[in-house]
């Protein structure tokens, strides 16, 4: 093989769908990941994410529909002669060979004589040079970790293939694989494709994420657009936490009136995924880190032209940067505020009547014919069904 | 694959693309892995069963030869004439595996959980005996057991064996020669299938179940009976089978270890297929012990509710 | 009283220790009488101590050769049931096909049923086709009966082998070929390797299957039955001496072996 592999290209399915007997994992979809980028495939176990994946590596064959690389159809070739290379859920190192030969191994396959020097440059890439004599089972997760991504970068592949690669680590590793697989990919410039459940591991590394439920993809974009911009409830929920206020449409115009629980709220109209129908129903939406919180004696004091809803402080939780409310409300049962702890006010305690407030700017509208729950509790309600490998 | 369902084919919906299929000549694998395995076992296991059924209800002699006369009456005096080696060879095999459960028990408990840093040694020590030729060690039994020897002796001076010839077990000066020789011997020559089950099973249990069963008050017998017992029940289900399944067909203790009244069906059936030539009636007697014997194991796997085994 | 709480306390271990001496005791026998000078021809009484049978442990007619004969059996039958029976364990854990049950069920059915009963049938089938009994005969028996010890060891192995560590090798450029030859067959080796041992011992140890099946053919294990028959030469107990000694030996420097491997890997 030669240098071409690394200039790839663009990984493009089209139409891709997977079917077992008569569950479908994948619904068809189509999914184009740009040459070099960071692209994280997000969603709760069962949602058809590793399948994708899978038929990315071809490990995997795709019932319908094709897989492209750098404008060349991949669909019919083995996973062994596919320039894309995996990094396995719980890493699949191989236990009868050391660390030297896992990294070598493909380099050996594909016949190349001389692997010292690369496999070499590999360990000092992910910093294992003292270890290169080591069985796999002598290592710590991390450090086995690393063995797996080095063991699928030495081949220079087009796609690097990413399945929950940090998923048996603990929290503090996690981080510091994060920050270290991003400074990789930066440094070696190969597409990434990452399989993940944890939205944060998706939105800290991915330039580019796509959120999938129950095998389809439900959203796809930046993570701050993702986050700012939900286009279902499922993502809205999914990723960070949303307070959902169901409501009729009054008015349309720039801005959409809807009034709920009483009171009259406004959203931007281009920031409404629903139909803008004057008498039809609509969920509004906004983070709970977007939401500032007074007590009720000092309502007056609220600039003009925000949404308000009045409430009463049911619990509070102190986390150290913030402080986390659960408001009771007509406009929902259990409204989220956080709250930077800045100026924190005294009177702000479980049983303190209060008005929540935000920029109207920061509301979304989504449909309401979904339900208000997909995506909470990390589960879409899909959840009887794993991922079949 | 269900057909309730049927994935869109191009015919169905023209728009969609082609469905693949998996290739038939990887679905075939399994098969030419299985076969040449499988057909050994059919041609020198399972065709050999329906020759033997044949051969039991034939009729005949060995200079004019065999011939099938559906002549069933031969499975009747089969068990007629030699009853008492069938029921002998169960109450043997029976109280062997008794015997081996309740001596290989305590062996397979010590190695799991009491032998720490000596526990490969005991191991080896289980399994040793194997590697020399079970013949030879069943004949050291003789010496062992042998009229005027040191066991028998011992067991004269501490009246025992007038307990068990009382009870039939021995004669009133020898132990050789007599039934429980016999059943000695298949002990002996059978534990080590009933410790090495045991021990598996046993070296799975959690150690820190025992000391959960001691928090929530249970004394160490009863930690015993209810924690460490039971879990390892599927150990004493193949255990005991792999002892009673093969010590019910044996003849080799019987033979070397006992006397004519001691004699199993494994014998008749040896002795009637290499001696006596009557086909017929050894064919019939190896067919109703096979019944028997896959009758109790069926029997008894599905009391213990164990199915896993294999 | 103090002896008797310390039997008391030490009771599973008294009667485990009891146990083992039982099973280790007629190997002690085995040992001692190969050094005994017997008047006559059985060698079941202690006469006087004596090397000549380990100075000529092949001076008993026809005993070296069949130990040789066993030896070979074994050698054959340990290939081919170690060959089939890990296509099928292979076969059982990693496909799906029809008539599982059925495979398994004559997987099983060997091993639950006493060995006389198969040692008869397959007598039964020979007799019927006329074959000549000898070599031949107990080598396809052997086989067969090992056959079924040796899927479920490897099965277990198969079993619990990451399908995953194939993938990965997949993944990196090897074809169905390699990977099987590179990644499958060293991981699944130790499963294969106790089968075919487990195999070795069944076959070069069997007697019942072999006494019906052998016609004059004469293994070591019938030799010794025969000579329990006509009187038993030291040589046998030299032989069953030699072998445990040897045994024994082996596991225990590939134990130091593997525990020194283990030490010097360790940081």
């Amino acid at each position: 093989m030669t240098q071409q592999q690394t200039t790839g290209g663009d990984v493009r399915l089209t139409g891709i769908s997977k079917t077992y007997g008569s569950f479908t994992a994948v619904h068809p979809l189509d999914l184009t990941v740009p040459q070099g980028s960071f692209f994280a495939l997000l969603g709760a176990s069962g949602c058809g994410k590793t399948t994708t994946l899978r038929i990315i590596a071809g490990l995997e064959e795709a019932t319908t529909g094709t897989v492209s690389l750098g404008g060349k159809d991949i669909t019919g070739l083995p996973a062994y002669k596919r320039p894309v290379n995996t990094v396995f859920q719980s890493y699949a190192l191989f236990p009868h060979l050391d660390i030297t030969e896992n990294i070598a191994f493909g380099l050996r396959r594909r016949g190349v004589k001389s692997v010292r020097k690369q496999v070499g440059d590999m360990l000092e890439l992910v910093q294992l040079g003292d270890f290169a004599r080591r069985k796999p089972h002598q290592l710590s997760g991390g450090q086995q970790q690393r063995v797996a991504v080095a063991r699928a970068l030495i081949n220079h592949p087009q796609v690097l293939l990413l399945d929950e690669p940090l998923g048996a680590l603990d929290l503090k590793l996690r981080r510091r694989m994060q920050l270290e697989l991003k400074r990789i990919q930066t440094e070696v410039g190969i597409t990434f494709v990452h399989v993940t459940h944890d939205q944060e591991e998706a939105m800290t590394m991915a330039d580019t994420v796509a959120v999938m439920n129950g095998g389809r993809v439900e959203q796809l974009g930046a993570p701050a657009d993702l986050y700012e911009n939900p286009k279902t409830t499922f993502v809205a929920n999914f990723l960070g936490t949303s307070n959902l206020i169901e409501g009729e449409i009054a008015g349309c115009g720039t801005d959409i009136v809807v009034s709920a629980g009483g009171g009259k709220l406004r959203l931007p109209g281009d920031r409404c995924s629903a139909p803008a129908v004057t008498g039809g129903r609509v969920l509004l939406g906004i983070r709970p880190e977007k939401i500032s919180l007074a007590h009720a004696d000092a309502a007056g004091r609220i600039a003009e032209g925000r949404n308000r809803v009045t409430g009463r402080i049911v619990d509070s939780s102190f986390i150290g940067v913030s402080t986390q409310y659960v408001v009771e409300s007509p406009a929902g049962r259990e409204l989220q505020v956080y709250e930077q702890n800045i100026e924190r006010d005294a009177r702000l305690v479980p049983g303190a009547e209060v008005v929540l407030h935000w920029n109207p700017a920061h509301t979304f509208g989504l449909d309401a014919s979904q339900s208000k729950l997909a995506g909470t509790m990390g589960d879409a309600g899909v959840e009887t069904v794993e991922d079949v490998s | 694959m269900t057909l309730t369902e049927a994935p869109p084919t191009p015919a169905a919906e023209p728009a969609g693309p082609p469905v693949r299929k998996p290739s038939a000549r990887r679905r075939l694998v399994p098969y030419w892995l299985l076969l040449p395995g499988i057909l050994w076992l059919i041609v020198f296991f399972a065709v050999p069963l329906v020759y033997q059924a044949s051969t039991s209800v034939q009729t005949g002699s060995l200079e004019q030869g065999f011939e099938v006369t559906w002549h069933f009456r031969t499975y009747w005096d089969a068990l007629r004439d030699y009853y008492p080696q069938f029921v002998r060879s169960l109450l043997y095999a029976g109280s062997a595996t008794v015997l081996c459960l309740v001596l290989g028990y305590p062996l397979a408990y010590l190695i799991a959980f009491k032998a720490g840093r000596w526990r490969n040694l005991v191991l080896v020590l289980v399994i040793a005996p194997f590697f020399t030729s079970f013949l030879i060690r069943t004949l050291a039994w003789k010496t062992i057991l042998a009229d005027g020897g040191a066991v028998v002796d011992l067991m004269n001076t501490l009246h025992v064996l007038d307990v068990t010839s009382w009870l039939g077990w021995t004669e009133s000066n020898r132990v050789l020669a007599t039934p429980m020789a016999v059943v000695c011997g298949l002990t002996y020559n059978f534990l080590p299938f009933m410790i090495l089950p045991l021990y598996t099973s046993l070296e799975r249990i959690d150690g820190r179940l025992h000391e959960a069963a001691g928090d929530l008050y249970a004394t160490p017998a009863t930690t015993f009976r209810k924690v460490t017992f039971p879990l390892s029940m599927p150990g004493v289900v193949s255990g005991t089978l792999l002892t009673f399944i093969p010590a019910s067909g044996d003849y080799v203790n019987a033979e070397l270890l006992g006397s004519t009244d001691t004699k199993m069906v494994g014998s008749v059936i040896q002795s009637q297929f290499l001696r006596v030539l009557d086909y017929p009636t050894a064919a019939a007697l190896s067919f109703i012990l096979m019944a028997i014997v896959l009758l109790t194991v069926t029997f008894y796997i599905r009391r213990s509710g164990t199915e896993d085994l294999v | 009283m103090p002896a008797l709480r310390w039997i008391r306390r030490n009771l599973i271990v008294i009667a485990g220790l009891l146990t083992l001496a039982y099973m280790i005791v007629p190997n002690v026998v085995v040992m001692v009488f190969s050094f005994n000078k017997p008047n006559g021809r059985f060698n079941y009484a202690w006469q006087q101590f004596s090397l000549d049978a380990w100075k000529d442990p092949c001076g008993v007619a026809d005993l070296c050769s069949s130990l040789s004969l066993s030896f070979r059996i074994a050698v054959w039958a340990t290939i081919g049931a170690t060959v089939l029976g890990t296509m099928i364990a292979f076969a059982l854990v990693r496909y799906r096909f029809r008539a599982r049950g059925a495979v398994n069920s004559l997987i099983f059915l060997p091993m639950a049923m006493p060995e006389v009963v198969m040692a008869a049938s397959l007598l039964t089938l020979f007799l019927n086709m006329g074959a000549e009994l000898g070599y031949r005969t107990v080598l396809i028996a052997h086989i067969m009966f090992c056959l079924s010890f040796v899927v479920t060891a490897v099965k277990a192995r198969v079993m619990s082998m990451d399908p995953k560590l194939e993938e990965a090798a997949r993944d990196l450029y090897a074809g169905p070929v390699q990977t099987f030859v590179r990644v499958t067959l060293p991981i699944a080796a130790p499963g294969i390797a106790a089968g075919a041992l487990l195999a070795f011992a069944l076959s070069f140890d069997d007697f019942i299957i072999t006494n019906f099946n052998a016609g004059s053919t004469v293994t070591f294990p019938m030799f010794v039955w025969g000579s329990a028959q006509r009187g038993t030469p030291v040589q046998i107990n030299v032989v069953g001496t030699a072998m445990f000694v040897i045994a024994v030996t082996v596991v225990l420097v590939g134990q130091l072996v593997a525990n020194r491997r283990k030490n010097n890997a360790r940081p």
